[in-house]
């Protein structure tokens, strides 16, 4: 476990690492404490129609939008949506992805270039394209929005803990351990997964940017949680006939999501600098 | 000779990997839902003319027929017809094609242009403020959501300031269509007023559609000469006193830009699913849009025929990709 | 003074987490007009940065310069215009032959693109006053540095140097990549070329071939050679004279014959008895090779060496002449009359 320790102290010497981190759980803090943190936690179901359009002011942080509700209580409530979303499908794609690049990985067969080549189709197309399809097929909710996101992601940890599986498989002391006669269960729990963690930290964060914004796309085009969920993506469409008069109705929800991706692309990094060269040295030191 | 050997082989991994998305696209499209045939006929359709679509269609039939009937379909180019417009999808889509290529080329070639010589700069300078400053500017890019980015755009150039048009590809009469490709077209045939204007036109979107990939390729370029830097052969040619610029942009650019090339893939997936949102952001007539209008009418064919499409494109061009880097890289082509 | 290099009391140091290493220590070395000088030492013992200091291609931020010369043909490298020596001297008047053939070529391009780059800039038929880019390559020019470039691909044994020009590096061998290099090095017509350890990477049973064609081909231009090497097998063969380093400062200078068969330093003499018949490795000095971030004071090998004095960990000993261009470092030369061993 000093592992851990050693992670995050690396990490918090890295200033945009940091940063990072700090916008993560500015995020985490808005979704739990959205009912506390909102000052009008009841908008995001009723509506004041007489309120509509009104600029940011005291009563209203962030000004209202077309129902008359108050957008930054709106936008907090819209952090669960966004945090829900990205780490249930980061999740799943990370629970179905992982298995098959292990098993992939560890193969030498017909079934290892069956599932690369599936997963190389899910890979071939952009996201969004293949995202919109299933996500227009099942009708537009918030679980087909995480199945859509998820069916789509899956691929990339697949690859990543394939490559890193096979390249394992060289290293001398896998070989050894296997030629002893350990089982491959044994091989893999003991040698291998502990080697892939790292990469799958890695992709798992910044995979939770590209998830995010592409859910919001999702959202923009209409394909997400139906209103009145304060999805932010959503809320950006709906702010277009409004412009440029109510500005800060379509600003506020883009700079949140902004944000929140920020943060995760800039914990990636900082996760991918002190895991990666950590993970070639533990390897160096394998040879012996 | 080689090279085409080289084409072939790669060819062979081309055909499964577009059939394994036909089938990806075909099992969503008519295994999943509960009954694909009514989602095809619309909301408004009855029972009965779900059935007569049913059978006309020939959804009744085991699956394994209809898929084989679908592949067929698509090799003949017919990817269904349009629900909305009721026209075949295939003649849509190529109406709109020009307009998704311009906007899709002229967001490439600017973030090539721009994007490569500014990576070896940061590269060069590193630290410096200069290197700080973008390296800002591509987190923030690739954080941005790029509809959001492309309406804040429109907010500020063209509702605040009135500095470009607000959408569209062209105000007035577009020039006498050869290619539809509008910058051309109007070069051809001198009309300076319509070449200005189809460019004010491409400004926002295409700067929209292009910062994603600016900032990658700014990403991987930076990356590919700093490592480069570290070689062996740069060390020799200080050594015999080569002149700098030419070890940098010629001996060195050259080494970092074949791994640069194999992320055109990539850029080109940026810039093709950046494309679907932004159209519909700026009101492009081009490919984007006309998903995105599919989408909210639920014309469920046409969403369809263009995923089908879209797969399609993508895997060619990462065909094409994978060719330009044997031809970059000599190495390869001697293996 | 006929002296083409002069290494005058050089001091470099590297950045270290401990500390600044002082990897060139006051080093001093003279190289004649057509003399190759062999530099001779335990890895670390700082031979390549002494060779990446005279070309002036020191890792820039990691190590510093902060004292001494370097002369060449009585101008000091480290006080010209950077720009003069980059153009002039690197590659023209002072060439280089790494130690890696395997990746010190640019493998992307091919090696006739190599060597017509080298020569549309590094060719000795290039003006003096030649303007950079804008003059452009004149087609004469071109012409003759072409034959010239196949006339020493010949020279050097590639076959068919016609082809070879349109191959890519990767498809050479080793031995034919060092030759190329060769080429490389001699086509601008040198004054001095620094071969930084050229045959390490090589297999043994080539290592003799190549060094002997370096020594003819530098021998039949007068061209002086700065050879290093951990190697005392290849100094013997192909060197006029062996220099020895240790912990940054040169212990002992000799031409070959005296070096071998009359050392007067203690840790030559360890050298050589450490040398087991045909494999030129050093092995089994007692001791360790001393710490350049605080290295021993007086003598830097006084705590190895068995006939060390108090004196010898007091005071920095002055070079000695012992012979006839035969200098050492040391405060109890042992000067031989008898053969050694």
């Amino acid at each position: 476990m000093t592992g851990v320790w050693f992670v995050l102290a690396r990490v918090g010497r890295d200033r945009s690492a940091l940063l990072g981190l700090v916008l993560i759980l500015a995020l985490v803090v808005a979704a739990l404490g959205a009912p506390l943190l909102a000052t009008h936690p009841d908008d995001v179901f009723e509506l004041h129609p007489a309120k509509r359009l009104r600029p940011p002011s005291g009563e209203a942080w962030l000004g209202t939008d077309r129902m008359g509700s108050d957008i930054y209580s709106r936008l907090l409530f819209g952090a669960r949506i966004t945090i829900l979303i990205g780490v249930i499908a980061v999740g799943a794609s990370l629970v179905v992805g992982v298995p098959v690049g292990l098993v992939a990985g560890y193969h030498h067969g017909w079934l290892s270039d069956l599932l690369m080549r599936v997963s190389d189709i899910f890979l071939a197309v952009p996201q969004v394209v293949l995202a919109i399809l299933i996500a227009q097929t099942l009708g537009p909710s918030l679980p087909n929005v995480i199945l859509a996101l998820s069916a789509t992601y899956w691929p990339w940890f697949a690859r990543v803990v394939y490559a890193e599986t096979r390249a394992l498989q060289k290293e001398v002391f896998v070989e050894s351990t296997a030629a002893l006669g350990a089982s491959p269960w044994r091989v893999t729990a003991l040698h291998v997964l502990p080697n892939i963690v790292s990469p799958i930290i890695v992709r798992a964060s910044i995979g939770m940017g590209f998830t995010i914004l592409t859910a919001a796309a999702l959202g923009f085009l209409g394909l997400g949680p139906p209103p009145p969920t304060p999805e932010w993506g959503r809320t950006i469409a709906e702010s277009r006939e409004f412009l440029p008069g109510a500005w800060w109705y379509a600003a506020a929800p883009g700079f949140a999501i902004f944000l929140t991706v920020m943060g995760f692309n800039l914990l990636g990094d900082g996760l991918r600098d002190v895991l990666d060269p950590r993970l070639r040295r533990a390897r160096s030191a394998g040879d012996g | 000779m080689r090279l085409f050997a080289l084409f072939l082989h790669r060819l062979v991994w081309f055909v499964p990997t577009l059939l394994g998305l036909l089938v990806v696209t075909f099992v969503i499209s008519r295994v999943i839902p509960a009954d694909p045939v009514a989602l095809v006929a619309g909301e408004t359709a009855t029972p009965g003319q779900v059935d007569a679509l049913r059978r006309q269609l020939g959804y009744d039939r085991p699956l394994p027929v209809q898929f084989v009937t679908y592949v067929v379909q698509l090799v003949r180019g017919d990817l269904g017809r349009s629900l909305y417009t009721t026209r075949p999808i295939a003649d849509d889509l190529a109406a709109r094609l020009p307009a998704t290529i311009e906007l899709t080329v002229v967001a490439m070639v600017v973030s090539v242009l721009i994007g490569i010589p500014l990576g070896v700069c940061s590269a060069l300078w590193r630290n410096s403020w200069l290197d700080h400053g973008l390296r800002v500017i591509t987190v923030s890019g690739l954080a941005i959501a790029s509809f959001w980015l492309g309406i804040m755009l429109q907010l500020l150039f063209a509702m605040r300031l009135g500095w470009m048009p607000l959408n569209g590809r062209i105000s007035g009469f577009p020039p006498r269509g050869i290619t539809g490709l509008l910058l051309v077209d109007s070069a051809l045939a001198w009309d300076g007023p319509a070449f200005a204007g189809a460019l004010a036109h491409l400004a926002l979107p295409a700067a929209t559609l292009a910062f994603p990939a600016l900032a990658t390729l700014v990403r991987f370029t930076r990356a590919g000469v700093l490592d480069v830097m570290q070689s062996n052969f740069v060390l020799y040619e200080r050594a015999m006193g080569l002149p700098r610029a030419l070890i940098v942009w010629k001996y060195i650019l050259r080494n970092a830009l074949t791994s640069t090339v194999t992320q055109m893939g990539l850029l080109f997936g940026i810039l093709l699913a950046g494309a679907v949102v932004i159209e519909a952001v700026f009101d492009w007539p081009g490919i984007g849009t006309y998903a995105v209008n599919s989408i909210i009418r639920s014309d469920y064919n046409a969403v369809m025929g263009f995923t089908v499409w879209a797969g399609t494109i993508f895997i060619v061009v990462n065909l094409l990709v994978d060719v330009a880097h044997t031809l970059i890289d000599p190495r390869e082509r001697t293996t | 003074m006929d002296e083409l290099l002069g290494v005058r009391e050089l001091e470099v140091s590297y950045a270290t987490d401990r500390g600044p290493a002082r990897v060139l220590d006051k080093i001093s070395l003279a190289i004649a007009p057509g003399e190759v000088v062999g530099l001779v030492g335990e890895s670390g013992c700082g031979k390549t940065t002494l060779a990446r200091a005279v070309l002036g291609i020191l890792p820039v931020g990691a190590a510093r310069v902060h004292g001494g010369e370097i002369l060449f043909k009585g101008r000091d490298l480290l006080r010209e215009d950077p720009r003069a020596v980059n153009d002039r001297i690197r590659g023209r008047a002072i060439t280089f032959i790494p130690q890696d053939p395997f990746t010190s070529f640019n493998p992307v391009f091919t090696v006739g693109t190599q060597l017509m780059d080298l020569m549309r800039w590094k060719s000795p038929r290039r003006a003096a006053d030649a303007d950079g880019w804008f003059r452009g390559y004149p087609r004469e020019r071109r012409r003759a540095d072409r034959d010239a470039v196949l006339e020493i691909l010949r020279a050097v044994q590639i076959p068919e140097p016609e082809r070879a020009l349109g191959r890519l590096p990767h498809e050479f061998s080793g031995g034919q990549r060092q030759r190329v290099m060769i080429a490389m090095a001699l086509l601008p017509q040198p004054d001095l070329v620094i071969a930084d350890e050229p045959t390490t990477a090589l297999d043994v049973t080539i290592q003799a071939q190549i060094l002997r064609l370096l020594r003819q081909l530098v021998k039949e231009r007068s061209v002086s050679v700065l050879f290093t090497t951990h190697d005392l097998g290849t100094a013997h063969e192909i060197c006029d004279r062996v220099v020895v380093m240790y912990a940054g400062q040169e212990m002992e200078s000799a031409p070959t014959d005296a070096f071998f068969r009359r050392p007067a330093h203690p840790y030559t003499r360890r050298l050589l008895a450490s040398v087991p018949g045909a494999d030129g490795e050093i092995r089994d000095i007692p001791g360790e090779v001393p710490s350049l971030v605080d290295p021993p004071s007086g003598c830097r090998f006084h705590p190895r060496c068995d006939a060390a004095t108090e004196a010898c960990a007091v005071a920095l000993p002055e070079a000695k002449l012992v012979g006839a261009d035969h200098e050492v470092r040391c405060h109890h030369p042992s000067v031989m009359t008898a053969e050694w061993p």
